[in-house]
Order: C-alpha cells, then structure tokens, then sequence
C-alpha cells in the first residue's frame, strides 16, 4: 500500500461520532404490518375517516407492490413484518420555551453540537424538533402565525388545517408512485407542514431537526409544502441517529408544490447511522421527495448532502409543469466503510422554456459504492427546454466504486441538454503540495474535498453550510482530535 | 541553518542523488545550476520531505532538527518552503483559503488562535503588494486555469505570506516575462534579511542579475561538482556544461 492509500485509509475511517441513545419514553405500536396496525395508527392520531381510508387504500396497494431492486445497491430485504410501525415521545405538551423541553433532549442536541443557547439566539431560524414520529418541540409559531405562514407537525395540520392537508398530499406523489411511497402513504408518523400564503416571503429559514430515536421503529415521515403564489420559503432538514446494530428502515415522503412565481428552496443534511467498519448495523434510508413546479416562473431547489445511512435510495425529482418554471438539484454523497448510495435525481420537464440545472458530487471511501442515478426528460410540450448536468465523482483509495447513470428522453427537438461528468482522485501530488505549506494529511484532504464539494456548499444557508462541512469531516475523518 | 552531507537517494531503484553536499547558512542566497535530469528537483522534493523517494544514505540537519526523521507538513512548520516547478491545482479551493488553511494550522500548532480575519486581510493586501499580483487570482480556485507566469507568481506570494526561514525555488523565473521576473526578484529582494535563506535552482544567469547569490553550485550526475561565486554562472552561461561534464569523466 503507498503512502496516500494509507493516508486515505486513515482519513476515511472515522467511527460515528453521534452514536447515542436518548431514553425518553416510547409509547409503541405492537411489531408488524396488517390492518389494524393502520387503523390503530390513525386512531391514535385521531383522524378523519378520509384520512384513514387514504391510508387503508395506500395499504391495499402496498399490499400488491414488490420491492423495487434496480438501483445499484445490495442489502438484505427488510422484513416488514418485524418493523413497529408507530412510535410516539410520551411528551406530549407543548412547550413555550426551550427550558420546559425535557433535559434529556437537551443533551442529545448538546451532543450533537447545536448549541441549544445559540439556537435561541438564532433569531430567524424556527426550530420544529421531530423526536421519532412525533412533534415535541415548535417555535417561533406565533411569529410565522403573524404573517399567515402555517409550519406545524403535519399530525397537527391534519386538525387544524384539514381542508389544506386533503386538497394536496398526495397529490405530487401518490401512494402508488412506488413501493416505499404506498408503505409511507399507510403508515406515515409525523414530519411538517408549511403553507406559505400568496406573496409571503418567509421572514425565516424553516427548519427541523429529524432524529430517528426507538429502538427498532420504521421511520415514516411525512412532509408537505406548499407555496402559494409569488412567495418564497427556504426549509432544512437536517438528522442524526443513535448507534445501533439493528437495520433500521426509514421511507420519508416530501412532497413540494410551488404555484405561480413562487419559490421553495429544500436544504437536507442527513447524517444517518451508515452501520459500522464492517458494514454492520445503519439505517435504510428509502425516501421519495418530489417537487411540482406547478405555476408559471415557479422555482424548486433540493440541496442535499448526504453522508450517513447504510443504502440510500434517493431521487429528489421536479416537475416542471409551468412554463417558465425551474428545477435545480445540488447534491453532495458521500459513502464510505460498506456504506451503499444511489441517490440523483429526475427533472421531468413539460412546460415551455423550463429550464433544469443539475450538479452532482459523489465522494466515495473505503468498500462504499455511490451511484448516481438520473433522468432529464423533455415532454413533447416543452418547447425550448433546457437542462445541463454535472456529474463529478472523486474517489478515495482502490476499493470504492463511484458509478453514473444518466439517462435521457427527449421527445421535443428544441431541446437543449448539455451533460459534463468527470473521476478524480487525490493525488499524491495535490496532497504533497499542501503538506509543503504546512498542512497535515487529515487537513489537506479535508480541504481538496471541501473545494470539491464547493459548488454544491455555496447553495446551503450559512449557517448549515458550515454543519454540511463539518458532517463530511466527520464522516472522513480517522483520527482527529 | 541547513546542513546536507552525503546525501543519497533513490527513485524506482534509480539512484538520483549519488553523495551530495551542501551547506546554507542565514542570510545566505545560493544558486543551482545544471543540466536538465541531473536532480535538482529531486533535491527540493528530499529536502521538503515527498516519500517517494529511497533515502539511502546521508543526512540533512534544519537548525539543529534531523529533518529525515520529519513529515514534509511538520517540515513545512518549521519554515521550509518550496516554490513548485510545477504549481499543482486545487479545483475549488481558493488562494485566499489555501492560505487562510495554512497560516490557521501553523498556528494551531503553536497553541495559537486562528487570526484575525481583518489582521489575515491587511497580510494579504500588504503581500499582494508586494508581488503586484491582482485581487482577482485570491477569489479563483488554486492555480486552475493561472497561466504558467501567473502560477509561479502565486507561488512567490504565498511565500511572502508564509515568511519561510528557508525558500527554495524551483525554476521560478522559467515562464516569467521580464516584467514579472523583476516583479518576482524585487519581492525575494525585500523578503531577505540576515536570518532567512534561499536556495534558487535555474538555468539562466538573467535572474541572478535582479537576485545575486552568494554561492553559485553546479549540479552535475546528482552530486554537486562545483562551485564559485556569481561568475560561474556567467561562465556556465558562455560555456555551457560540456567543459564540467569533461572535468567529470576525466
Ligand atoms: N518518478 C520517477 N521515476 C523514475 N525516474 C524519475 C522519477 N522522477 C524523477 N526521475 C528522474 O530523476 C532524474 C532527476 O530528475 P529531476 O526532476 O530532479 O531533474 P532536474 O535537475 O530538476 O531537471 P530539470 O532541469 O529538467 O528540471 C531524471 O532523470 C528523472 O527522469
Ligand atoms: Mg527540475
């Protein structure tokens, strides 16, 4: 082995850093999936009879769907009868201020480095802490309220803004979409809502601490915003999970929809348990989200960087269905350890002049495999279409895999597609030449990745850009500290 | 400051430096000359610790330290500098950065805090000054796209930044036009002082007019066969190396 695989070596095998269990009171649902299990979900959210027969329909349709297997990843089906389907804190009251929140959950954000006095004086970011499937914790709620903005769990929604809550979901992705889609559309937990009223620009970015907590629970979150005409909304999503042996399954849906001239700006940061050196353990990480550019000049922007989860299936897709409209997706995956990523996305463009930007940065480590997946597809009504994607792979050592997928359906000549895609690996060289101004191995990687990774880093908010940088050390890192 | 004796290394079982000597003290300005192939990159790259050369024999002493026992970044910390040949790229990464990077890690060493960001902005705009090199090169990603003269000029910047003990340059004034290479003499000019030093490898004697050396060596077959003072490389510079390599082989 020369010098820089070892050094590689050394630099990409980081044990999880954010391995912690909080104990905070499960209330269960019994193991296993039928029926009743959707019934006793619903009624321990207390929900219309629309809502249960959605999820009874979805269920009948998941019923009858198989587990899709053509993405690039390789695992042990999960046994969806060995998975509980409904966890919820016992922590039920709402609270005024962080100093009623239980001191347990204090800790677990401690641990995870956000400072909870910081957050407090993060004026402008709201704060709606997903503990497992249920909404513990919302703030600044009453300053959205003031402007008309709705964010709330989507459980609370669902009572208070029902009319909302039926006239979309579902509507961007039905439960028949795919296999993870109609388990999610039977079983969902809890995740947000927005609604963002006609010409609100949202005072604040949105954002919500997702945080996979039961032992041995599914995670079925669910996530619906919608941004009326010229308004505009950032929203981060952003998780960590506790160390532990057990795959654990989670089938997020987020559905977007952006009506004329409005903006949606989605920044995810996922730091989920990738399963250990070996490969061992780490979540499943299965999700569907979908953005509708439903109006004219409407926009839809995913962020994502991705580095935890053992297999990841993930294709944050847009529909550009209004002229004009825009999709951008800016991704950064890294995989490291036996870690396995197929993750991309779909930009599906049926309106006149809409354009798409795709930006993709796959970095893989160790055994990993990260594939990128990708479909532009140009309807026959979308004259003067427009995409362009990049798709740049780095690779860290010799027995990682970095693979690229692209595939392309034009059926509109006026079509303009433009793809670039590139490998790279650290060489010997750059890393020598940081050495030489004084920068040790662990530095110098972290700071040609970082460069790598800048195009897609610039598109996160401040304050999660720095996170984003700090996650992918972690997830790099061997021995710092 | 720098004390090289008998210095033997090897490349893919090639012997490239085959017993070479060299002393510098502070103050001091040497030059090395010599045909292409005959190691004097090698010698930078040994010095400044790149593995990937076979250190056979001999030893080199750094104010007092054992440098061959030294990571090239531990190397780098105690004030050695190499400006490249060839400036590798660092897509992403700008030189404002780079340098911010390398200046926080020196001190983070010294148990330091990270600088200040105004006092780390008043260095760069007094360093850029100093090898007249435009705002715009700090915002670009390292070396990507710089021409050849614009890489070697950074170079000489982020040395000015980084006020080594030790520089050595490595065919810096190859690819600069006479503008830059004044530019470049004028800023190794005003960063000399008696207790730093410098080592110029180059072919052409035209840069040891704006930078005069104390020393002037021959490098010849991996060892150093001569050496004198600025007129040898006028000499070098009529004669060419065929009368050394004569000299050799007799
Ligand atoms: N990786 C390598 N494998 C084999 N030989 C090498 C390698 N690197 C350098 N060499 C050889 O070592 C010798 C010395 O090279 P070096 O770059 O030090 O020469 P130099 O004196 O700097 O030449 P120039 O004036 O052209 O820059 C050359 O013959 C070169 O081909
Ligand atoms: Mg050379």
């Amino acid at each position: 082995m020369s010098k820089d695989d070892i050094i590689l070596e050394e630099a990409t095998s980081g044990e999880y850093k954010y391995g912690f269990t909080t104990n905070i009171e499960q209330d269960i649902a019994e193991i296993g999936l039928n029926e009743d299990v959707v019934r006793f979900i619903s009624a321990k959210k207390n929900e219309p009879q629309w809502l249960l027969d959605y999820r009874l329909k979805a269920f009948a349709i998941w019923q009858k769907m198989d587990e899709p297997n053509w993405a690039h990843v390789k695992y042990s089906k999960p046994d969806f009868q060995r998975i509980s389907y409904y966890a919820s804190s016992k922590e039920k009251k709402k609270l005024n201020s962080l100093d009623e929140a239980d001191p347990e959950l204090l800790r677990t954000y401690e641990k995870l480095g956000i400072p909870i006095e910081e957050q407090k004086m993060l004026a402008g970011v709201a704060v709606d802490f997903v503990m497992d499937s249920e909404s513990v914790f919302t703030s600044f709620k009453k300053q959205l309220a003031e402007v008309g903005i709705i964010f709330m769990s989507i459980s609370e929604a669902v009572q208070e803004h029902p009319e909302l809550v039926k006239k979309f979901m579902g509507t961007v992705i039905p439960p028949r979409d795919n296999f993870y889609a109609a388990l999610n559309s039977a079983v969902f937990s809890d995740g947000s809502f927005v609604y963002i009223p006609k010409g609100v620009r949202c005072p604040m970015e949105l954002s919500t601490y997702f945080r996979i907590n039961a032992e041995n629970t599914g995670q079925f979150e669910r996530t619906l915003i919608i941004a009326e005409e010229d308004s505009y909304v950032s929203y981060l999503e952003g998780c960590t999970a506790p160390q532990r042996d057990e795959n654990q399954l989670h089938a997020a849906i987020v559905e977007l929809i952006a009506m004329d001239r409005a903006e949606i700006k989605y920044s995810t940061v996922q730091n989920w348990y990738p399963g250990d050196k070996n490969g061992k353990g780490g979540i499943f990480n299965f999700v569907t989200k979908r953005g509708l550019c439903q109006g004219v000049s409407s926009k839809i922007s995913w962020t994502q960087v991705e580095t935890g989860s053992a297999v990841t299936w993930k294709y944050p897709s847009c529909i550009l269905k209004g002229d004009h409209s825009i999709g951008e997706f800016y991704s950064v995956a890294v995989t490291n350890n036996y870690q396995q990523a197929d993750t991309g996305t779909k930009m599906i463009h049926i309106g006149k002049n809409t354009r798409s930007r795709i930006v993709s940065k796959g970095i893989s480590a160790g055994h990993s495999e990260n594939s990128y997946r990708g479909l532009v597809q140009i309807n026959k009504t979308a004259e003067n279409a427009y995409n362009f994607s990049q798709c740049d792979s780095m690779l860290m050592g010799e027995t990682c895999g970095a693979h690229t997928f692209p595939y392309l359906e034009i059926k509109n000549k006026t079509a303009k597609v433009e793809h670039e895609a590139t490998t790279s690996k650290i060489g010997e060289d750059q890393l020598f030449y940081c050495n030489q101004r004084g920068l040790g191995d662990e530095e110098a990687v972290h700071l040609i990745v970082n460069g790598f990774c800048k195009e897609v880093f610039k598109e996160l908010p401040m304050e999660f850009a720095v996170e984003a940088q700090k996650l992918l050390e972690i997830s790099l890192e061997g021995s710092v500290g | 400051m720098l004390k090289i004796e008998n210095l033997k290394a090897s490349i893919d079982n090639k012997e490239i430096l085959k017993g070479l000597n060299l002393e510098v003290k502070p103050g001091e300005i040497h030059a090395i000359m010599g045909p292409n192939g005959t190691g004097k990159s090698t010698l930078a790259n040994v010095i400044t610790g790149r593995d990937v050369y076979e250190i056979s024999d001999g030893s080199i002493q750094f104010t007092n330290e054992d440098l061959l026992e030294l990571d090239p970044d531990e190397r780098a910390r105690l004030g050695i500098f190499l400006a490249f040949q060839y400036p590798v790229e660092i897509p992403g990464v700008t030189t404002t950065n780079f340098m911010k990077a390398a200046i926080n890690e020196r001190r983070r060493h010294q148990d330091k805090e990270p600088m200040k960001a105004s006092e780390f902005l008043k260095m760069m705009k007094e360093k850029m000054k100093l090898v007249d090199i435009d705002q715009k090169f700090m915002s670009r990603s390292l070396n990507e796209g710089f021409s050849g003269g614009e890489k070697k000029r950074n170079e000489i910047f982020q040395m000015a930044m980084l006020e080594p003990k030790l520089a050595i340059l490595d065919e810096t004034d190859s690819g600069l036009d006479i503008d830059a290479l004044k530019i470049v003499s004028n800023g190794v000019n005003q960063l000399r002082n008696k207790d730093n030093a410098f080592i110029i490898i180059t072919h052409y004697q035209r840069l040891l007019d704006y930078i005069v050396p104390d020393f002037v060596h021959v490098m010849y077959d991996g060892r150093i066969v001569k050496s004198g003072d600025k007129e040898l490389a006028k000499e070098l510079e009529a004669k060419g190396y065929d009368w050394i390599k004569e000299e050799q082989a007799v």
